[in-house]
């Protein structure tokens, strides 16, 4: 078992609560795992990445190889295209279509789902949307967590596990409203895969 | 025992505090903030009241792991790369006193500058001042140095400098712990001599130090952390440099590699494992994720004897990190074919956060120095060298902790008028103090605007020495009363801050402004948890 996953978004989107919960899974059930993040500078509104590396057996590099990752999971849809020179052939680009516009040239809509559809494995969700409809306002990681776990070599039922155990402090009204957030996401890919 | 999921970062400072140390010293600097942030949440450290505070900057930092060292107790000095520059007094004569309880000198480097105005290799620095060197190539290693570092600091009587990069401070994996030692009791150096360096006391001591060196060789030789691994194919030999190693392993991850692979993690470097390589092999491949450090010395200056490939020769490029499909490269491994990043996708750089203090105050003194030409104002290391971008393009400078005082000064010396300085209330504290008693001395014609934020912010809102203090160290250096002015940078005060701007121009003399407001980040974080 290998999962090589970038996760990508915009300083201060919280791409590393995605990270955090599928690295939970991972360990408790006795994976190797390693999670290069990006602290500093970029975090003020810039371009941040996650290269998280997930195998059954030790693993070298703490970066992802270009055109090898599995996954790239964006909450930004222009920020998914960012990263297209690491995913392999056969990898799944799932991102949200939602944009977090913070730039003045952010580039036309249209021109940016063009060029995620034309990937042959892509997801394109609006989380967003979905959160709020779901009185979760908060919980757009969640959705997208959900779409991705689709294809991910994870039991659902494990990444729901690490959910409960990640927001357990936080009472559970929040556990219920990320789980149903993190369904709802599912339930989109396994109707929208190609 | 379960694993911990940690940083490279607090892998380390988790190994730290396992082997007894009693001091924390650092200053924030990214990627080096994660160990003294680790220590000052750890139950451990609280219980046994480690120190643990910021210091005002990398060489208080040393100097002060320094005494603790002299008392007898370890400690861990934390600073980013161009920090060790700052420190750089206290860590060279560190070499020459030596140490007495063990003592880290922890850096973390930036190749590829993904936070950093420079990409410098500390390991220079530790061949500079004769001390030896660790430098772990996996999380794992980065927790069982910490370990082996100190009890080998206490064994040769010499700090030791443990380098970081990016990559290893900010990525995690899962750690096994060891069994917790005891911190050291206060015992005072045996020699009463050690700590003086008096040039006749020197001159022994660096003897003794030149004398060590063949030992601390050995010691290379054997260390757990640097292996030989032979193979058959000697057509090539590879050494490869605390974190490259994975990079190189990453490219045989389902195959054996067939050239001997010398890994590297302990310096200086392992002479007799260098010269097996190379007597048994054609040619090297040097693999370090920093500059050629190691690459420079083997190949010597005129490059006669062995072929050696590595950044020198264009196997590898110059500078930045290292990555898989870089040294997949130099190993003659076919490239992958790689999708391309559509033109669509824009640079988005980052920019000062909404609702952020810096932005009123660039707004004010932009406006207030609309009458003059651009090219007036010096600035230095912090988030508000954001505003060096649009839309505010209001600062003309960015070089080292300080210098954006100095540089106004040395600039209304040369006749520049106006001349100003915007440096960030802790590196005010860290490296700005002496510069504006340089200023006050001189009754240089400068406007100072210390924009106090009340944390150090880039680096996640660390307390800053500055906090409450600012105007009565501008006073205590001898600014008048009447021109340190505080104001409150918000766009309902912009007119009253133009106002102040203005006037301070107009002084011919030292003048102080002090936009006083909050990080933004930090406040919501108080919010934050005040509502949990």
């Amino acid at each position: 078992m290998k999962l090589d996953i970038i996760l990508a978004g915009v300083g201060g989107q919280g791409i590393l609560s995605i990270a955090a919960i599928i690295g939970t899974a991972a360990l408790k059930n006795g994976y190797y795992l390693k999670q290069a993040e990006v602290h500093g500078m970029s975090q003020r509104g810039g371009d941040v990445q996650s290269h998280l590396r997930i195998s059954d057996k030790p693993i070298h590099s703490d970066l992802i190889p270009m055109g090898e990752c599995d996954m790239i999971l964006s909450v930004e849809p222009m920020e998914s295209l960012r990263y297209l020179p690491y995913l392999s052939p056969r990898g799944w680009l799932v991102t949200n279509s939602k944009p977090f516009v913070n730039i003045p040239n952010y580039p036309e809509m249209d021109s940016v789902i063009d060029e995620i559809k034309k990937i042959r494995n892509n997801i394109n969700i609006n989380a967003d949307d979905i959160a709020k409809e779901l009185g979760a306002a908060r919980s757009m990681n969640m959705v997208m967590l959900g779409a991705a776990s689709a294809f991910m070599d994870i039991k659902v039922d494990e990444l729901r596990t690490a959910i409960r155990d990640i927001f357990e402090r936080k009472g559970d009204k929040v556990v219920d409203s990320n789980l149903k957030a993190f369904d709802a996401g599912l339930d989109f890919s396994n109707k929208n895969r190609a | 025992m379960k694993k911990l999921l940690l940083l490279g970062d607090e892998a380390f400072a988790q190994g730290a505090l396992d082997a007894g140390i009693s001091g924390a010293y650092g200053y924030p600097g990214t990627p080096s903030t994660e160990i003294i942030e680790y220590i000052q949440k750890n139950p451990l450290a609280v219980e046994r009241n480690i120190h643990r505070e910021w210091s005002t900057n990398e060489k208080t930092a040393v100097e002060s792991a320094l005494g603790m060292s002299y008392a007898g107790k370890r400690s861990i000095v934390t600073m980013k790369h161009v920090g060790l520059n700052v420190a750089a007094d206290a860590f060279v004569n560190s070499a020459f006193t030596g140490a007495n309880g063990g003592i880290l000198v922890t850096v973390a480097d930036d190749p590829s500058m993904h936070s950093s105005q420079n990409e410098q290799d500390s390991r220079f620095f530790a061949k500079f001042a004769l001390i030896p060197a660790l430098e772990p190539s996996n999380q794992q290693e980065a927790y069982e140095m910490a370990h082996y570092g100190l009890d080998f600091s206490e064994k040769y009587n010499l700090p030791v400098l443990v380098r970081f990069v990016t990559r290893l401070s900010h990525s995690r994996a899962g750690i096994e712990r060891r069994e917790v030692t005891d911190e050291n009791t206060l015992k005072l150096p045996e020699d009463k001599a050690q700590f003086v360096l008096l040039p006749a006391i020197s001159r022994r001591k660096y003897k003794g130090l030149l004398a060590k060196q063949d030992d601390l060789e050995k010691e290379s030789e054997n260390s757990p952390f640097n292996k030989y691994i032979d193979a058959k194919d000697k057509s090539m030999g590879i050494i490869a440099c605390g974190l490259a190693y994975n990079y190189l392993m990453e490219n045989y991850q389902d195959k054996e590699c067939p050239y001997p692979i010398l890994k590297i993690s302990q310096y200086p470097l392992p002479r007799k494992m260098i010269e097996k390589i190379s007597t048994e092999c054609d040619t090297l491949l040097v693999l370090e994720d920093g500059a050629p450090v190691v690459e420079e010395m083997l190949k010597g200056y005129l490059a006669c004897g062995l072929k050696i490939k590595g950044r020198l020769d264009g196997s590898l490029p110059r500078d930045g990190e290292l990555n898989p499909n870089i040294v997949a490269k130099a190993l003659g491994f076919k490239e992958n074919e790689l999708l391309n990043i559509p033109e669509v996708v824009t640079p988005r750089p980052p920019a000062l956060c909404v609702g952020c203090p810096h932005i009123d105050s660039y707004k004010a003194l932009n406006e207030a120095l609309s009458t003059y030409e651009k090219g007036h104002v010096f600035s230095d290391i912090g988030c508000y060298t954001l505003g060096f971008l649009p839309p505010y393009q209001a600062i003309n400078s960015c070089v080292d902790m300080g210098a954006s005082i100095t540089m106004a000064k040395g600039a209304a010396d040369a006749g520049l008028y106006p001349s100003v300085a915007v440096i960030g209330d802790s590196t005010f504290t860290h490296s700005g103090m002496t510069g504006l008693l340089d200023c006050v001395l001189d009754k240089a014609n400068v406007v100072i605007v210390i924009l106090d934020n009340y944390v150090a912010a880039m680096t996640g809102g660390q307390d800053s020495s500055a906090f409450g203090r600012i105007e009565q160290i501008c006073l205590g250096l001898g600014v008048a009363r009447e021109h340190i002015r505080s104001v409150v940078p918000l766009p309902k005060n912009h007119e009253e801050m133009v106002k102040v701007f203005r006037e301070e121009l107009a002084y011919n003399g030292v003048s102080v402004i002090v936009p006083k407001r909050e990080c933004v980040q930090t406040l919501a974080k108080k919010n934050r948890s005040g509502r949990a």
